[in-house]
């Protein structure tokens, strides 16, 4: 039972975190229930599909299916992030002249709707996957069955409320500031990923050259959920991308991620495209 | 960007793959890994196939070889090990973490 609320928990805030974040990104912006609703039932039926065609998925690719697969999904999720970050950086202005006007309701967001409404259901998708095979073969195996469905159920609940609580935390945040602190928290959260994706890229064979570890300060935080700190460490890796023991590769993907969305972002936000419109 | 990216990484796939020493084959069984400590040389590349002859899907994780790995019951799966500077480096199978231990030791 315990082993089961361990698991769930540490799935369930991986891809809760991530969706807190979206939601508190699209705060005001009408219809993100339904496109966060979309994506997480989304995800939630393609886990149940990855996990069904586990098998013949791990078969591609030389055996790498699985790896390649979830980088590709990563890296949808990166792109679909930079999109997201880049638009709210060229609508900026209108934004807060909206925030000014009389608490209209921020309708900006709506455009990057869809993209965000991926990238909840790529998290849920991929978290949620291995959850369904370790319960599918907690069910084959008949054991105690009630037992792992109150771990998992508790799970799923504790999971649920860290990241609540996350997203509330977020909604304390003043509205003109909220979309600085989440752009930037996306922007790291899109470095992570990215960075995330190379390792899958390593381990299907597909990148060999800087492999080597940088640094290793998992003598001070464990990123590998063991424990509270590790649970600690494992959060921060969701959220800002923390890695203990990087490499080379990953901390060039980290850093690219970053430089590329806030390059663009200045891009789109140069002085002159905006501020002549018609108000 | 990132699809001609991936594009670009299939293109080069021949080339980066590295030549490693012939695979090594463990076998989970009833949740417990045979043999469960692995020797491989270090400072280059390796490759466990790892057989799970038990009903039910594992994942074979390891946080210091940065691998998470699920392989369904009945299955088997390739895991490249990236090339490791002498020392242990612990791996589990997640699911049945309390049975399903081992080593890779890097020499």
């Amino acid at each position: 039972m315990i082993s089961a609320l361990i698991i769930v928990f540490r799935e369930v805030i991986e891809a809760g975190l991530i969706v807190g974040i979206v939601l508190a990104a699209t705060a005001g912006v009408p219809g993100r229930a339904r496109a966060v609703s979309i994506g997480v039932g989304a995800g939630v039926l393609g886990a149940c599909l990855v996990a069904a065609f586990a098998g013949e998925l791990a078969g591609l690719f030389q055996g790498s299916g699985q790896e390649v697969f979830n980088a590709a999904i990563l890296l949808l999720a990166v792109a679909m992030l930079t999109w997201h970050n880049v638009w709210m950086a060229s609508h900026g202005r209108e934004m807060a002249r909206e925030l000014k006007a009389a608490g209209h309701q921020v309708r900006t967001g709506e455009r990057t709707l869809t993209a965000l409404s991926i990238v909840v259901g790529v998290a849920v998708l991929r978290e949620g996957s291995e959850v369904v095979l370790f319960l599918y073969g907690i069910g084959a195996q008949g054991t105690s069955a009630a037992g792992m469905a109150l771990g998992g159920g508790l799970g799923l609940a504790s999971g649920a409320a860290v990241s609540a609580l996350m997203y509330f935390g977020l909604l304390t945040i003043p509205a003109g500031k909220l979309f600085q602190v989440t752009s930037g928290l996306i922007t790291l959260l899109a470095a992570g990923m990215a960075a995330q994706a190379v390792i899958f890229l390593q381990n299907a064979g597909w990148l060999e050259f800087f492999t080597n570890t940088v640094w290793d300060t998992s003598w001070l935080l464990p990123d590998d959920g063991q424990g509270s700190l590790g649970m600690f460490g494992k959060m921060l890796h969701t959220l800002v991308g923390y890695t203990a023991a990087p490499n080379g590769a990953q901390l060039i993907a980290y850093a690219a991620t970053i430089a590329l969305i806030l390059v663009l972002m200045r891009m789109v936000n140069a002085p002159g495209t905006q501020a002549q419109r018609p108000v | 960007m990132k699809r001609v990216l991936l594009a670009v990484l299939i293109a080069t796939m021949p080339a980066l793959q590295a030549r490693a020493d012939a695979p090594i084959t463990v076998h989970l069984k009833n949740h417990k890994f045979t043999p469960a400590t692995i020797k491989v040389k270090a400072n280059q590349p390796s490759m466990i196939i790892l057989y799970n002859d038990d009903d039910t899907a594992d994942e074979f994780d390891s946080a210091s070889l940065k691998i998470e790995k699920v392989v369904p019951g009945k299955n088997k799966g390739n895991i490249r090990v990236r090339p490791l500077a002498p020392g242990k480096y612990p791996f589990m199978g997640e699911y049945h973490a309390a049975t399903a231990q081992g080593v890779v030791i890097a020499e």
